[in-house]
């Protein structure tokens, strides 16, 4: 199939449009979460939105829109549970995380079994995103955007050195709040392009390549980007090509950016170094 | 008018173990102070409270006159804090790094402009860290990363400047140009506070000591700190050898004149 032929489909269009938008910002709210080692809570909230999902399902409501609130709470009691229950991040991360995926398989349980909408989610479902979900990425781009505008110097002193950005006067504890909302949305908007299982990987792994290669701030938050973008265009292209898991091929293309960028880096201060002895 | 007032401040971790207790003092326009005891008086927690770091049990400090929970002016206050270590992959340049300090003077969307970056390569230049402001920050020595974290402090002209043992990882002709430089800022009207290991290092700079071990044992005038008696006691048998080491560093008390 050609490429024209390939981009003619509607639903391609949409599952382009909305992977786009949707890698973007997981990279670009990745990037503060991977630095601020926040990384992880990815992969908690998705297991929190297990049950938001299931939720809507066996309400007949909108999984998605259901989720989002439910994993928006989840986020501020992580938040919660690491400054009153002194417990570090990862703690906090995985209490949350357990919490999710139990209520979530009790709910499906109770819901008659796991059938064919939650596994969409777990596993993700690109090539089914609905006029409404590509809304929804549209909306959370924006708004990631526009926090990240507003906030950039906030949140690049929030991670590089908290003490200070409190001494300076930003108000850290908005700052992550902030930070984490927008980004347990960002989750759940995620979940339909890689699914449950692999979400945390868009905010990780194109942030984490990104970092390799940026000579500053500013242009590891685009590399991310870019990065991200790449490989969800790609991974929804070859995935409908030889009739595979999207996810599952866009996480297999992010990471071999990932190597591609150790391996650049590598050459890079091999050289630097072999120049300095010379 | 007072720039730092500190009235009974308690601290104690969550251990239980007191760090500060019942410290009372101020700080006033012109005071250079070096803050000096042994390791874990309580010195750095000292100036988490002061700056809102850290919550007191008991006492309040106010800031330029104001409570610290209604104080707003961060950008009249510049902070070096002790053995800063930020994570190593944050891709930020030292001049970014730098342009820090003058958050506090911005408000929301904290955007800088031409400017900004004029001040902060002024800064930097102050610092002596100019040279290599499009470095990567974590490929920056330690000495290297001290000044460019002083250009920080020192971008917005703070009129306090609170420094959590600022010559460590720098060389004795460094530490010299720093406190010289430090001297220079309070002559020009900025309150200085020092913490430092070192009494020697800083005694000629300084016009105030404070020394703390959990308590305040002294805060006065050097002039004061040569006769005091809390010093003798404080000190015991060691009062003469320090003595003799504070004048053979710069004449800050008379020889066997305790």
């Amino acid at each position: 199939m050609s490429i024209a032929e390939f981009l003619s489909f509607a639903f391609v269009q949409r599952a382009l449009i909305a992977g786009a938008l949707i890698a973007a910002t997981t990279a670009a709210l990745g990037v503060f979460l991977v630095l601020k080692r926040l990384s992880l809570i990815g992969d908690s909230l998705s297991h929190v939105a297990l049950s938001g999902v299931a939720l809507g399902l066996i309400t007949k409501a909108s999984p998605v829109f259901v989720a989002v609130p439910v994993v928006m709470g989840s986020a501020l009691l992580i938040l919660k549970i690491k400054k009153h229950a002194r417990v570090y991040t990862d703690g906090a991360l995985g209490i949350v995380s357990a919490l999710g995926i139990s209520a979530g398989l009790i709910i499906a349980a109770l819901a008659g079994g796991f059938n064919a909408d939650l596994m969409s989610f777990l596993f993700g479902g690109i090539l089914t995103v609905s006029r409404a979900e590509l809304l929804l990425a549209a909306a959370l781009a924006a708004a990631a955007a526009g926090i990240i505008y507003i906030f950039y110097n906030d949140l690049t002193a929030l991670v590089f050195d908290e003490n200070f950005a409190r001494a300076a006067g930003v108000d850290t504890e908005k700052t992550e709040t902030i930070l984490v909302l927008i980004s347990a949305a960002a989750v759940v908007v995620a979940m339909k392009v890689v699914g449950i299982m692999l979400v945390s990987a868009m905010i990780i792994i194109p942030p984490s390549a990104a970092l390799l290669l940026a000579a500053d701030f500013k242009r590891a938050v685009m590399l991310a980007c870019a990065f991200s973008v790449c490989a969800v265009l790609l991974g929804i292209y070859f995935a409908f090509l030889l009739n595979l898991p999207a996810g599952a091929v866009i996480i297999i293309i992010n990471i071999l950016i990932l190597i591609f960028c150790s391996a650049v880096r590598k050459y890079v201060i091999k050289k630097r170094t072999s120049a300095r002895i010379d | 008018m007072n720039i730092i007032e500190a009235e009974n401040l308690t601290f104690a971790y969550s251990s239980g173990a007191a760090a500060l207790e019942d410290i009372s003092f101020r700080v006033s326009k012109g005071d250079f102070t070096g803050v000096l005891g042994p390791n874990g008086s309580g010195k750095t927690t000292l100036i988490k409270l002061i700056l809102g770091l850290l919550k007191p049990q008991r006492g309040e400090v106010k800031l330029f006159g104001c409570a610290l929970k209604d104080f707003k002016e961060w950008h009249k206050i510049g902070y070096l804090e002790q053995k800063n270590t930020p994570p190593s992959i944050i891709p930020l340049t030292a001049f970014e790094a730098a342009r820090m300090g003058l958050l506090s003077t911005k408000k929301t969307p904290k955007i800088f402009n031409a400017r900004d970056n004029e001040i902060t390569a002024a800064a930097m230049r102050t610092a002596g860290c100019y040279d290599y402001k499009d470095k990567l920050f974590y490929e920056l020595s330690g000495g290297q990363q001290q000044r460019v974290l002083l250009a920080r402090a020192l971008a917005n002209n703070p009129q306090l400047i609170i420094l959590d043992e600022p010559s460590t990882a720098l060389d004795s002709n460094a530490r010299g140009s720093l406190f010289e430089l430090l001297r220079g800022l309070n002559k020009n009207g900025a309150a200085v506070l020092v913490i430092t290991h070192d009494i020697a290092d800083i005694g000629k700079y300084v016009n105030k000591f404070m020394i703390l071990d959990k308590h305040l044992i002294f805060h006065g005038s050097k002039a004061d700190f040569c006769s005091s008696p809390q010093i003798t006691k404080y000190f015991g048998p060691y009062t003469p050898h320090l003595m003799d080491h504070l004048h053979d560093a710069g004449g800050v008390c008379p020889l066997g004149g305790h």
